[in-house]
């Protein structure tokens, strides 16, 4: 029924199927039968070729999940098996985006029966669609890793059948790379939704690390977005995951040799600027998470209008790059920085400023904290200096044992005295702090732009409406 | 002015450290052995590498600082920067006559340089970890040539023997004309008589390719290209991330 005669045809087949796609997409079931007859999709003019095409399309569907961390397993090689885990991960690449590519970051297939208003692989969506097999992937992993081009695999899939299925067929791929192949690599491991906790734990087993997209930082907004999905399922295999992981710890401690549960812990990803929820409500939702074990990232994604013709979204003239950096700042603040997510925002300040960032943001409206004095200060307040990051406030610590500290030495050590200058007294008579200046005063100083700078293009311009 | 000629060799340094203190005469400058003398130059004292001394002198600083500080030193020697020799001689005497150890006071403009430049060659190395791509060769081996500023292929082989223990592997630093060969159990330092095309310009011409090579090449930079986000397209963060300086060596980006 879908065989093609030439390999000249390619396209007009493919053209075929795509308009055979826009009418098989309407149902879960019909999706279904699209899965079992995949194999017909990319019959090109030979093996390679249709490999190629593939990848291109699965990469392209994978490539707006943010993670890409190689880090939090260390493991040395082993007699027999392929590679290694270093402890910080290595980025092997980084795309013209200026992201970070450490692992084969792929999807299984992008089917998916799923309709979120905010994923490009939705199923209303008239994309070309690919599937690999096992022998594919676990090939391109594997010729990649020996070249030095990846730290591992991130695989991820569309929804396929029900969770369960697509579930089993990740965990196949992950089991058959590390019992077959024997690779020792990284593999960090999406849990799709839904999935069973006999699945979640079988892949815990193989996986380094595994991760559950959030995406939508409350539940009315993800109801209204993603129909098929709740909290509940997100949720769930989160807690599947926690619960493995700290069972296997506890095991360890008894036998040696027992084996390891994602050691590299878990991670998640929250959507920003597609529904209107305020920066208060996503770093409450990420500082509640970092308090549960194993939770190692959240990350943030720029809201990108993939799917521009859903009017349930937001159109955007540009992705909100700004504050996506402004909420990563936050969140470095929470995990590195000591700091509590009330004092970054609250019901009086509910986002984050886009002018400054949130540390100096917060230093300015709580002049009475300042100037510090960093020949006495303890490391807590040093950190919370604005230009003073963990580096130079653990060197300041040190080095102040030895002698007191003047302005020259704290820039030679990285101290950037262009914000601290106002907050601290050293050696020297004071500068003028900020209590001379007055926060607005330092503000304004902190904030001018010169030339080139003075108008910014990233700033995001649209502002969301007033719901009636 | 006093001035110590040696032969720009590790021991060499360690050792005319022992004969400073021998001497108790410290020189200004530290120059190599053929190098013409400053003006205004009083005294020149020629240094003969010695190994039992340049022991003792290692000996005494194992005594004096921690073993991250000791591995600080031998890599910021591995900067090849042409003052390192000074600043590191000042930072021994320095950990040698205080009674403590010196090593993190960062008020000090030694101590500080010298970590400073410790990690700048740590980070380079880390950088030729990241960013090195083998090619599979028709014979099995896997090659790669880089180019670092530094002189920091000795700081990643144990990272990459442990990784690639299955494959025999030569990677190449193209700037000193000198690589490391593994052979499935050891890496061994090897330099080449004959400086071959691909010796010079880090690219495996197709006669002596695997042949699949030209196919994963291909698949990766397919993979390359389409992982990128168009609507976030940022050259400046992208160069930043991944220096120049190396692209000539990624099959992504030729």
């Amino acid at each position: 029924m879908y065989e093609i005669s030439s390999a000249g045809n390619k396209n007009r087949f493919r053209r075929k199927i795509i308009s055979l796609g826009r009418k098989i997409y309407l149902s879960a079931e019909e999706t279904v039968f699209l899965w079992d007859a995949i194999n017909i999709i990319p019959i090109f003019a030979n093996m390679n070729e249709r490999v190629i095409e593939k990848l291109k399309v699965l990469a392209e569907a994978a490539k707006y999940d943010v993670s890409c961390a190689s880090s939090g397993t260390s493991r040395k090689n082993r007699k027999g098996m392929l590679g290694s885990a270093s402890g910080w991960g290595i980025c092997h690449s980084f795309a013209e985006d200026g992201r970070c590519i450490a692992l084969l970051k792929i999807m299984l297939t992008n089917y998916c029966m799923f309709d979120c208003a905010y994923c490009i692989n939705r199923r209303s969506n008239d994309i070309p669609r690919a599937t690999f097999s096992v022998t594919e992937l676990v090939d391109l992993t594997i010729e990649f890793y020996r070249r030095n081009y990846i730290e591992g695999l991130f695989l991820s899939s569309g929804v396929v059948r029900n969770a369960d299925y697509t579930m089993e067929r990740l965990v196949r791929v992950v089991k058959d790379l590390r019992t077959v192949h024997h690779f020792n690599g990284y593999i960090h491991l999406k849990s799709i939704p839904g999935a069973s906790r006999e699945l979640v734990n079988e892949a815990g087993l193989y996986a380094d690390r595994m991760s559950v997209n959030i995406e939508i930082p409350n539940e009315k907004s993800l109801q209204l977005l993603a129909p098929e999905k709740d909290f509940q399922s997100v949720f769930q295999p989160m807690r599947y995951i926690q619960q493995g992981a700290l069972q296997s710890a506890e095991e360890r401690k008894r036998f040696r040799h027992a084996p390891r549960f994602v050691p590299a812990g878990q991670s998640t990803q929250v959507i920003v600027g597609a529904t209107a929820d305020s920066d208060k409500d996503i770093l409450r939702l990420s500082s509640a998470l970092y308090r549960r074990p194993t939770m190692k990232r959240v990350y943030y994604s720029g809201f990108i209008p993939v799917n521009a013709y859903d009017n349930r979204l937001p159109a955007l003239k540009q992705p909100p790059l700004v504050r996506e950096n402004r909420l990563y700042q936050a969140d470095w603040l929470l995990r590195f920085y000591q700091f509590q997510v009330d004092e970054i925002v609250n019901d009086a300040y509910p986002d984050l400023d886009l002018e400054v960032d949130p540390k100096l943001g917060w230093a300015l409206r709580h002049p009475e904290q300042f100037p510090v004095d960093v020949n006495r200060a303890d490391y807590e307040m040093l950190l919370r200096v604005p230009g003073i990051g963990v580096k130079s406030a653990k060197q300041i610590v040190t080095s102040r044992r030895y002698a007191r500290l003047g302005a020259e030495q704290l820039k030679r050590i990285g101290v950037v005295m262009k914000k601290a200058q106002y907050f601290i007294t050293c050696r020297e008579l004071p500068f003028l702090t900020v209590h001379e200046l007055s926060p607005e005063g330092v503000r304004h100083i902190l904030t001018q732009k010169t030339g080139k700078q003075a108008t910014d293009e990233r700033q995001l311009v649209f502002q969301f409406q007033e719901e009636v | 002015m006093t001035v110590f000629r040696y032969d720009k060799s590790w021991e060499g340094l360690l050792t005319a450290v022992f004969d400073a203190y021998a001497r108790r005469q410290f020189p200004e400058r530290l120059l190599a052995e053929k190098e013409p003398l400053p003006l205004f130059c009083d005294e020149a004292v020629t240094i003969c590498t010695d190994p039992a001394k340049a022991d003792r002198v290692w000996k005494g600083l194992q005594k004096r600082l921690s073993w991250t500080a000791l591995s600080m030193l031998t890599v910021a020697w591995l900067s090849e920067l042409p003052d390192i020799d000074g600043l590191l001689f000042r930072y021994i005497r320095k950990a040698i006559d205080a009674p403590q150890s010196i090593e993190l006071n960062f008020g000090d403009p030694d101590v500080l340089a010298v970590s400073k430049i410790g990690k700048k060659v740590g980070s380079e190395a880390h950088r030729v970890v990241q960013f090195l791509r083998f090619q599979k060769a028709a014979d099995g081996t896997f090659f790669a040539a880089v180019r670092p500023v530094y002189n920091v292929l000795p700081l990643t082989l144990s990272h990459l023997t442990d990784r690639f223990a299955d494959q025999r592997w030569l990677v190449y630093d193209v700037g000193r004309a000198y690589g490391y060969y593994y052979d499935l159990r050891e890496a061994v330092e090897v330099r080449f008589a004959e400086q071959e095309a691909h010796l010079l310009s880090g690219k495996l011409d197709e006669a002596r390719m695997a042949a699949d090579e030209r196919l994963f090449q291909q698949l990766w930079k397919t993979y390359f290209q389409s992982i990128a986000i168009r609507e976030r397209l940022n050259p400046r963060l992208h160069k930043q991330n991944m220096p120049a300086r190396f692209w000539k060596f990624m099959p992504e980006k030729w």
